[in-house]
C-alpha cells in the first residue's frame, strides 16, 4: 500500500513530462517541417568556422 | 515611353514589429538536402539579408530583411542563376486558419492521449484488483484519481466535438458529434456518480479513449486537408500571373496580378495573358479567349472593346484600363449563374451526417427502451438508468465515426500521389455515383497550350529548324512551333519584323517563320479544308517550305481514357462554347455519339441541371471561365490545374498534368474509396448488433466497453488502411510536376 505513495506521483509525473515535451515540441514548430528536419540533421556544415561554434555554445 | 520594367514586390512584403520586413517564396525545383544547404548558404552571403529558411516539406522560403533598400529581386534573380525557380506568395486566410486549427486539434490529442495512458493505468489496476484483494479504500482512491484526470482532460481534449455538435444543435440539426458528445458526457456523468457512491465500476478510461481515437481520425483528416491546399497554394503562386502597369509617367512596373487596382492601366504584349478584366484604351490585338468562351475562334480587340482576364494575346500590344479585379474577374451573367448553382449544390448531405440522422434517434430510444424495460422488470430506478447509459455508452458512435474519414483520407492521399488534389472530403461519395460525365472541350479534352496537328506530316528536319527559328519569338503560333520537337538550341542573330514574323541566315540561305505572305508560301486551299478552325503559320528556308497548322490538339490519352470510362459503364457527353465543326471533330475521333456545340454557360447549367432532375448523377470536367457555373451546378467536377482560378475554385478536384487518365483513377479509386466505407459502415453496424443486446441486458463492464469500442475502431480504420495497398487497374501514367513537393504518404 505504501508503495502507491511514491509510484503514482511517479507515474503521473513522467506522464505530465511527455505530455509537456510534447506541447513545448509543437509550440517551437517543430512539425512544421518535418521532411526538411529530416535532412537538416545530416548538414554538419553548419560547425565549419569557429566562430559559429562559439555562437552555438 | 516605355523604360525600364522594374518588378514591385510591395504587395507580398510583410514589414514585422522590429522593422524587419519579410517575404514568402516558392521555391520550385528544391529535390534534395543539398538543395536546402546551397540555397540558404548563398542567400545568406547577400548583403542585407537577416535570416533565410527554406521549409523543405511545403518548399517555401523565407526571406528576411531588414535593409529598407535591399530589393528582393535580387534574391529571386539569384535563386534563378541557381536554377530554381522562385516566385513570390501570400498566404491565403484560409491556410493561416487550418495552421491554428491543426496545432489545436494536436493539443487535444496529445492532452488525451495522456489522460487515456494514465487513466489506463490506473484502470487496469482496479480491473485486476476487483478480481483479487484490491481494498475498497484504494478503489476509491484509484477512481478519484481518474476523475481528476479525466474531466479536465475531457473539458480540454473534447471541445472539437462538443463545440461541432453545439453548433448542430444550434441549428436544430444532428450531426455524428451529437450522440458522440452526449455518449463522453453521460459516461463521465456516471462515473463521477459511481465514484461518489463507491461504486465497483466507473467508466473515465472509455470516456476518454473514445476523445482519443477520435481525434486519431480528425487529426489525420486536417493533415490531408492542408497538404492539398498547400500544394495548390504552391501551384497557384507559381503559375501566378503579372501583370505590366503603366504609371503616370510612362514608366512600366511589373506587378502581381493580384495587386491591381481598378482604374490602373496596363500594358498587354503579344503572347501576355491578360491580368484582369478591363476595356481596351489603345491599341490592336487578337486575342484568343477560349479560357473564356471556350471559342478557339479568335477575335479582335480594339478601344472601347472590354477584355476578360484568362484572354491571351496574340499579336499586338494595347493598352487596359482595368475595371475589375481579383475575385470580381468575371463576367456578370457568369456570376448569377454561378450564385445559383452553388446554392442548389449546398444541398447535398454527406453520407455520415444522413446516416447520424437517423443513428442518434434510433440510440436514443434504445437507451429509453432499456430503462422503461428494466423499471417494468421491477429494477431499481438507479439499476434501469445504469443499464440505459451503458447503451448509451457502448453505442457512442466512435467506430462510425471513424468509418468514413478514415477511407477518406486514404482515398484522398492515394489521389494525391497520383496528381488529384480534393477541394471537399466529400466529393469522393459524389464521385463514386457518378454515372455520367460531361467534358468540355476545349483545355480539358484538348491541351491547354495549341499544338502542331499536322506535324507528322512535315520533314523533321523541317521542323527543327523551324523549331530553333521559332524558340527566338514569343508569338504564341511561334511556341507551338517550337514545341514540337523538344530539346531545340535558339539560333543567333534571329531578326523579329513586328506582326509579320522572324527570319536569320542558316546555312547562307535565308529562314523565315511567319505568315504565309512573309515567307511568300501560297496555301493550297485543300489544307484548310483538311484542318478546320487552325491558324497556320508559314516557313521557309531557301527553295524548302512548310506550312503548319496550329490547333487544340487532344489529350495524349484522350482516348484510351474515354473509352475505359465507357467500359465502367459510364455515359459520356462533349459540351462545348465551341463552333460545331471542331467539336464534331474531336467527338469522332474519340468515338463519341453525344455532343452539343456553341452552348452559353446557361445553357450548359439547363443541360445538366436536366440530367439531375432525371434523377443522373452528373460528373462535369471543364476548365474554361464558361464552365464555371456547370461545373458549381453538377453533382461533382473536375478541372484541369491549367483551368481558369474560378473554375478551380469550383471544381470539387483539381488534377495535374497532360494526361486525362486521372480523371478515370479518380472514379475507379472513388468507387473503392465507397466499397470500402460501405464495408465499414456494416463492421460498426454489427458491432452495435452485438454490443447493444448485451448492454440493454445490462452486462457490460468498463473492460467489455473499453475492450469492445477500442476493437470496433481499430478494425474498422485497418480496414480503411487496407484501401491504400490495392494496385491500380490502369497504371497512372502523368509526368511528375516538379511545382509540387515530394508526394509522399501521410
Amino acid at each position: 500500500m505504501n508503495v502507491l505513495v511514491y509510484l503514482l506521483p511517479m507515474a503521473l509525473g513522467l506522464g505530465l513530462t511527455g505530455l509537456f515535451a510534447f506541447l513545448w515540441s509543437l509550440r517551437s514548430g517543430q512539425y512544421e517541417d518535418l521532411d526538411g528536419a529530416a535532412i537538416r540533421v545530416l548538414d554538419n556544415d553548419d560547425l565549419r568556422t569557429p566562430a559559429d561554434q562559439l555562437r552555438l555554445r | 515611353m516605355t523604360k525600364a520594367r522594374t518588378p514591385d514586390y510591395s504587395y507580398f512584403t510583410r514589414q514585422g514589429a522590429d522593422g524587419a520586413a519579410s517575404m514568402e517564396l516558392v521555391v520550385d525545383g528544391v529535390h534534395c538536402g543539398g538543395c536546402i544547404g546551397r540555397i540558404e548558404k548563398s542567400l545568406k552571403a547577400v548583403e542585407g539579408i537577416s535570416d533565410v529558411r527554406l521549409n523543405f516539406t511545403s518548399r517555401r522560403l523565407t526571406l528576411v530583411w531588414s535593409d529598407p533598400a535591399f530589393d528582393p529581386g535580387e534574391a529571386i534573380r539569384l535563386l534563378e542563376r541557381m536554377g530554381y525557380h522562385a516566385n513570390p506568395f501570400k498566404l491565403q486566410a484560409g491556410e493561416d486558419q487550418e495552421a491554428v486549427q491543426s496545432k489545436f486539434l494536436l493539443r487535444c490529442l496529445a492532452v488525451a492521449g495522456f489522460a487515456a495512458m494514465n487513466i489506463m493505468l490506473l484502470s487496469v489496476s482496479v480491473w485486476s484488483g476487483n478480481v483479487t484483494d484490491i481494498t475498497p479504500e484504494t478503489r476509491d482512491l484509484f477512481h478519484w484519481l481518474s476523475a481528476a484526470i479525466a474531466l479536465p482532460a475531457a473539458a480540454y481534449a473534447g471541445r472539437p466535438f462538443f463545440q461541432s455538435a453545439w453548433n448542430a444543435l444550434k441549428v436544430r440539426q444532428v450531426n455524428m458529434d451529437v450522440p458522440i458528445s452526449l455518449g463522453i458526457l453521460l459516461a463521465l456523468g456516471m462515473s463521477l456518480y459511481e465514484t461518489i457512491h463507491h461504486a465497483e465500476h466507473a467508466y473515465f478510461d472509455s470516456a476518454v479513449m473514445l476523445i482519443f481515437f477520435l481525434l486519431c481520425g480528425r487529426v489525420l483528416d486536417q493533415i490531408m486537408r492542408r497538404r492539398t491546399r498547400a500544394v495548390a497554394g504552391n501551384l497557384a503562386a507559381l503559375k501566378a500571373d503579372t501583370a505590366h502597369r503603366l504609371m503616370d509617367n510612362g514608366e512600366v512596373v511589373q506587378i502581381p496580378a493580384a495587386a491591381l487596382r481598378i482604374d490602373d492601366r496596363i500594358l498587354v504584349r503579344a503572347g501576355d495573358r491578360i491580368a484582369a478584366d478591363g476595356t481596351v484604351v489603345s491599341g490592336h490585338a487578337q486575342l484568343d479567349e477560349s479560357l473564356i468562351s471556350g471559342e478557339t475562334m479568335l477575335h479582335k480587340a480594339e478601344a472601347g472593346r472590354p477584355v476578360y482576364a484568362g484572354s491571351i494575346n496574340l499579336d499586338g500590344t494595347l493598352t487596359v484600363r482595368v475595371t475589375a479585379t481579383g475575385e470580381n474577374t468575371f463576367v456578370d451573367d457568369i456570376d448569377r449563374l454561378l450564385d445559383k448553382a452553388v446554392h442548389a449544390r449546398s444541398r447535398y448531405v454527406q453520407l455520415s451526417d444522413r446516416i447520424a440522422r437517423g443513428y442518434a434517434p434510433m440510440v436514443h430510444s434504445a437507451a429509453a427502451l432499456t430503462f422503461i424495460g428494466w423499471m417494468l422488470a421491477g429494477q431499481s430506478t438507479h439499476d434501469a438508468i445504469i443499464a440505459a447509459i451503458s447503451v448509451l455508452i457502448i453505442t457512442c458512435p466512435c467506430a462510425l465515426a471513424l468509418a468514413i474519414p478514415a477511407v477518406q483520407v486514404v482515398a484522398a492521399s492515394k489521389l494525391f500521389r497520383s496528381g488529384v488534389f480534393l477541394n471537399s472530403g466529400d466529393a469522393i461519395e459524389r464521385l463514386a455515383e457518378t454515372d455520367i460525365v460531361i467534358f468540355d472541350k476545349t483545355g480539358t479534352l484538348t491541351l491547354p497550350e495549341p499544338h502542331v496537328v499536322n506535324a507528322a506530316d512535315i520533314d523533321p528536319a523541317i521542323l527543327a529548324l523551324a523549331g530553333r527559328l521559332a524558340l527566338a519569338s514569343r508569338h504564341p503560333l511561334a511556341r507551338a512551333v517550337a514545341a514540337a520537337q523538344p530539346s531545340l538550341s535558339p539560333l543567333e542573330d534571329v531578326t523579329e519584323e513586328h506582326g509579320r514574323g522572324v527570319r536569320a541566315i542558316v546555312d547562307g540561305a535565308e529562314a523565315r517563320l511567319g505568315s504565309a505572305s512573309f515567307c511568300a508560301v501560297d496555301v493550297p486551299p485543300a489544307l484548310f479544308e483538311r484542318y478546320p478552325g487552325a491558324s497556320l503559320i508559314a516557313f521557309r528556308h531557301g527553295a524548302q517550305h512548310a506550312v503548319f497548322f496550329v490547333n487544340q490538339a487532344l489529350r495524349p490519352d484522350a482516348a484510351k481514357t474515354v473509352q475505359a470510362l465507357a467500359q465502367l459503364g459510364l455515359d459520356i457527353r462533349i459540351l462545348s462554347g465551341d463552333r460545331a465543326k471542331p467539336v464534331e471533330q474531336v467527338a469522332s475521333s474519340l468515338g463519341l455519339t453525344q455532343w452539343q456545340a456553341g452552348l452559353t454557360p446557361a445553357d450548359k447549367v439547363a443541360i445538366v441541371d436536366d440530367l439531375k432532375a432525371e434523377g443522373r448523377k452528373v460528373l462535369m470536367v471543364g476548365d474554361g471561365l464558361n464552365d464555371a457555373p456547370s461545373l458549381a451546378a453538377a453533382n461533382v467536377s473536375i478541372s484541369p490545374i491549367s483551368a481558369a482560378d474560378l473554375s478551380q475554385a469550383q471544381a470539387d478536384a483539381v488534377f495535374l498534368g497532360k494526361s486525362l487518365t486521372p480523371i478515370l483513377t479518380t472514379i475507379l479509386t472513388a468507387r473503392h474509396a465507397r466499397r470500402v466505407m460501405r464495408q465499414n459502415l456494416w463492421l460498426a453496424i454489427v458491432y452495435n448488433v452485438i454490443a447493444v443486446p448485451v448492454a440493454m441486458a445490462g452486462l457490460i463492464t468498463p473492460l467489455i466497453a473499453a475492450a469492445a469500442m477500442s476493437a470496433s475502431s481499430i478494425l474498422v480504420t485497418l480496414n480503411a488502411l487496407c484501401a491504400r495497398g490495392r494496385k491500380e487497374a490502369i497504371s497512372s501514367s502523368h509526368e511528375p510536376a516538379s511545382a509540387v513537393p515530394v508526394l509522399r504518404s501521410a
